[in-house]
């Protein structure tokens, strides 16, 4: 019995060493987010509380937490509740599996691919939850939405994958990684990163994919009807969402905790760092994409999903299994 | 092992009552957020039982995709309307109990078949046995749900595969329709439009206005 109580606290305390970095690191990503967008607007953005505007976004949790929180009278009380904390507890859960080092990771399962793919795809639950629940027209459009749209490039996004599994031959995080000894993914499937970067700007309902918070449109989508702390979980799982999804793509492309070249130098540098410097490079490009892209019109949204990504990148698989057919370099004999 | 009967319970337990509800609760959103907890707890058990590959589809094809459509179809229907109709049967309509005996006839028809498919598993084992596969301890689940699915039954898997496609392009046929007075926007006009054909100058007369025709 004392062997359970001794694994449950060493893993308690490992969990909390995982948390803990990870809600610190979305406070300040949507520091960087905001200061990325206002520098190509010519604009200071967030400069005043703290060093450089660091503390903004603690400011503004302590402001959300003293806010009252509004339930409206015609709403599904219960549902309405649950919705943002599915939507906080999917986007912390999918880190148990992200591999920072070689040994460095919390759960190191056969399927964690997969395991990642199936979390983000319960991702839309709090959105359709939260829109169902509010019992109002723009939340329940946004909502509707939403869950087109994630189910839309959620089957790009699993191609894409299988283009990356092809040439590793496993479904392990760690053995995606380290297959990229030689040469990271982004290489030889270009293609595929680029469409996987897209894919993912969709699939975290980020400019120019924002259609179901479009505020022109839906005032705030699914988000109309909360406010307080609920608000600010939503807003803190779609930024987990985000850091996720290029934790993700750092991992399938850009070969995770490896150093770009395996020489002196760089390879001392610890494996954590690499793999938090290659989520930052991937975050800025979003912010980027944020400020310079113009929101896109839903039927070119769909058209673009169903009609551009998934031929080319089934395409693509045909192409890669050919390829490693032909020349003899599948990795699984 | 005492952990792991206590987790294996609670998830059955939860599975058990989510499947209750579905068929209970009042509200059909409810019955599909009770559905997406019950495949939930299903994957877990699958997981527990150490086929981690088949939990993880269930996630994905069942409760991520399945059930959104689920929950879109539900959610475009009437609320007020569906708590009513399904509970009070108005009058000159058939009320919902008159489906009771079908939805019976299917249960009680489903339950014979478990009790045929696990008493053959538990009394006659070597059925199960005489399907010639080789199981490899060293090799992950699914490494070798793919040698077999891709090898032994490669037909089957296609065929099923066709089946599925045959009936989606069926559904399709069956509610396309061409409606009439649509805009569709048409990327190759747009763009190979010259300024002779889209801008034109014209001498308008004062009062009189001009009439286009687009």
């Amino acid at each position: 019995m004392t062997t359970y109580f001794q694994t449950f606290f060493l893993e308690t305390y490992k969990i909390f060493f995982l948390v803990l970095p990870v809600l610190t690191a979305v406070a300040l990503i949507v520091w960087l987010d905001r200061r990325v967008w206002a520098f190509v607007q010519k604009r200071r953005g967030p400069n005043v509380v703290g060093p450089f505007g660091l503390f903004q976004s603690l400011a503004d949790a302590l402001k959300y937490i003293f806010k009252e929180i509004i339930i409206p009278a015609t709403s599904n009380k219960i549902i309405f509740i649950l919705a943002p904390i599915v939507t906080m507890t999917l986007a912390l859960i999918a880190w148990a599996v992200i591999p920072f080092d070689e040994d460095l990771v919390l759960a190191n399962i056969n399927v964690g691919i997969l395991y990642l793919f199936a979390v983000s795809s319960l991702g839309v639950y709090g959105i359709i939850m939260g829109g169902w629940a509010s019992n109002s027209k723009y939340p329940f459009f946004g909502s509707i939405r939403s869950a087109a749209q994630m189910v839309s490039y959620e089957v790009s996004i699993g191609v894409i994958i299988i283009n990356v599994l092809l040439c590793v031959g496993s479904l392990n995080l760690s053995d995606i990684v380290l297959a990229q000894k030689n040469i990271w993914f982004v290489v030889p499937l270009f293609p595929m990163f680029v469409i996987f970067f897209i894919s993912a700007l969709a699939e975290t309902n980020r400019p120019p994919f924002d259609l179901p918070e479009a505020e022109a449109e839906l005032v705030a989508g699914y988000q109309t009807e909360y406010s307080g702390m609920m608000y600010a979980m939503f807003w803190l799982g779609e930024y987990a969402n985000i850091l996720l999804m290029c934790a993700m793509g750092s991992i399938l492309f850009l070969g995770g905790w490896l150093p770009p070249i395996d020489i002196y130098p760089l390879n001392e540098i610890p494996g954590y760092l690499w793999i938090i410097t290659k989520i930052l490079l991937l975050f800025v490009l979003f912010a980027l994409v944020k400020a310079i892209v113009p929101r896109y019109r839903y039927d070119q949204l769909m058209k673009l999903g169903w009609k551009v990504f998934l031929p080319f990148s089934l395409f693509y698989v045909v192409l890669t299994s050919g390829f490693l057919l032909y020349f003899d370099l599948l990795p699984i004999k | 092992m005492i952990v792991q009967s206590i987790f294996f319970y609670l998830f059955s337990l939860i599975a058990i009552i989510s499947a209750i509800m579905v068929t209970v609760s009042r509200n059909t959103v409810h019955s599909v957020f009770f559905l997406i907890l019950d495949f939930v707890s299903i994957s877990c058990l699958f997981i527990m039982g150490g086929a981690e590959f088949l939990g993880m589809i269930m996630l994905i094809v069942y409760v991520g995709a399945v059930a959104v459509l689920f929950l879109f179809v539900v959610m475009m229907l009437n609320v007020a309307q569906q708590e009513n109709e399904w509970f009070q049967s108005k009058k000159g309509e058939k009320s919902s109990s008159s489906h009771i005996p079908v939805g019976f006839l299917i249960s009680v028809i489903i339950f014979f078949e478990l009790v045929i498919v696990i008493g053959g598993w538990k009394y006659k084992p070597e059925i199960t046995n005489n399907l010639n596969l080789q199981l490899d301890i060293g090799i992950t689940n699914t490494h070798s749900i793919g040698a077999v699915l891709y090898t032994e039954y490669i037909h089957l898997f296609q065929i099923s595969g066709m089946i599925l496609l045959v009936s989606m392009i069926g559904a399709i046929v069956l509610t396309y329709r061409k409606r009439e007075g649509l805009k569709r926007q048409s990327y190759f006009n747009q763009i190979s439009r010259e300024k002779n054909s889209g801008v034109e100058l014209v001498e308008v007369e004062r009062d009189k206005g001009i009439k286009i025709d687009v």
